[in-house]
């Protein structure tokens, strides 16, 4: 549907450029900006070169413009707040039309009256969005954990050093996470003096770091928006996590050690 | 307008998620595959959560015969039966399992490192 719309805008545009309003609205708006703000008067500039390329996205601003109205008739005073919300619009229609008048050449529905389909025109967004604002697109900050420093002491016994920094990166009670570690690995420890975590048996750092991973997955990230900025609260007997971006709850599963076989000497009276 | 049509997915459950994973993760029936160090380079699998209905001892000889390893049906008091097999056959059990039907994929966990 809004394809077809597009589509429509677009035949209109050599009707519409002769007069185009949109244009007026804008050197309107430059000399009230004028007397505010200097940087906002280069944007707006460039924004006017810009926009004649496509008839399309000048259109569309010209909406926004309508809604941005009553904003330029405030008081100056106000007018510095509102001077950034002014900045992004601009920068939006800086990315509507630098992407209009790349399309023009790469493409595949120039040329043709045929309708978009979805995935292209998808992919033109995220190009837009990937050019003019890379922190936005997709490819989200990764979260980044230090390796955990595992130690051997004696034969049987593993140390993991840096228990307590990757706890406290988590922002998870050293208990739980121990909990978990003993449970998925099957066997028993301990905190030491240093705060460091004894497990019996040998395991290559690899292992711990696979389990933590796990933990993370399962107690840290939000499923929601995949942040692991999330608090873990305990409400009669069952865990909920809580997440601090977005809101969103969700419960999780109590740790359970399931079932343990036992291993060693048995003792002679059982 | 259009713009805002298209913000709006028209067939979209907002619930079908919660009850995915309530049924998930809930009243979650997972078999649970865990492995336990032993001494030295030795060590057991556990398989646990088993449906009921499935004859253990059946299923214990294939996996015995399969992956040439010895193994018993423990009996635990509050869990049930449980397999296990010596050696780490934590791999080994998963595909077995999935392929002769008795458990999906999803409702596997396999633990430890």
């Amino acid at each position: 549907m809004a394809d077809e719309e597009h589509n429509e805008l677009k035949e209109e545009v050599p009707e519409l450029a002769p007069f185009d309003p949109t244009k007026k609205k804008k050197k309107k708006k430059v000399v009230i900006q004028d007397i505010a703000d200097d940087s906002m008067d280069k944007l707006a500039e460039k924004t006017e070169s810009l926009s004649v390329a496509d008839g399309v996205e000048s259109s569309f601003s010209g909406l926004k413009k309508k809604k941005k109205k009553p904003v330029e008739t405030r008081p100056l005073s106000e007018e510095i707040g509102e001077g950034e919300e002014d900045l992004d619009d601009h920068d939006h229609e800086d990315d509507e039309a630098e992407g209009a008048s790349l399309h023009q050449e790469r493409y595949p529905w120039e040329k043709s009256d045929r309708d978009y389909q979805y995935e292209e025109l998808l992919g033109r967004v995220f190009n837009i969005l990937r050019e003019n604002n890379p922190e936005l697109s997709g490819d989200r900050r990764r979260t980044v954990m230090r390796p955990p420093q595992v130690l051997r002491e004696g034969t049987k016994k593993t140390v993991f050093a840096n228990f307590m920094d990757l706890c406290k990166s988590m922002h998870r009670q050293p208990d739980h996470v121990m909990a978990f570690l003993l449970a998925e690995l099957g066997t028993s420890g301990s905190l030491d003096g240093q705060q460091r975590l004894v497990v019996k048996g040998r395991f290559a750092p690899k292992n711990f770091e696979g389990i933590l991973r796990r933990y993370i997955n399962e107690y840290v990230i939000c499923l929601g928006c995949k942040s692991p900025d999330t608090i873990l609260s305990k409400e009669n007997r069952l865990f909920f996590l809580r997440c601090e971006k977005c809101g969103s709850g969700r419960s999780v599963a109590p740790i359970k050690a399931g079932f343990v076989a036992r291993v060693g000497r048995r003792n002679a009276g059982t | 307008m259009s713009e805002f049509d298209n913000q709006i997915p028209s067939a979209y459950d907002p619930f079908a998620d919660a009850n995915a994973e309530d049924s998930g993760a809930g009243t979650k029936e997972y078999v649970h595959v865990r492995i336990q160090q032993r001494n030295g380079r030795k060590s057991l699998t556990t398989v646990q959560g088993l449906k009921k209905e499935f004859s253990y001892n059946k299923i214990l000889k294939d996996l015995k015969k399969e992956f040439c390893c010895n193994g018993t049906v423990v009996q635990d008091p509050e869990l049930g039966q449980v397999i296990q097999l010596q050696g780490d056959q934590r791999k080994n059990v998963s595909t077995f399992l999935v392929q002769a039907g008795i458990v999906k994929k999803e409702n596997i966990k396999i633990h430890g490192f």
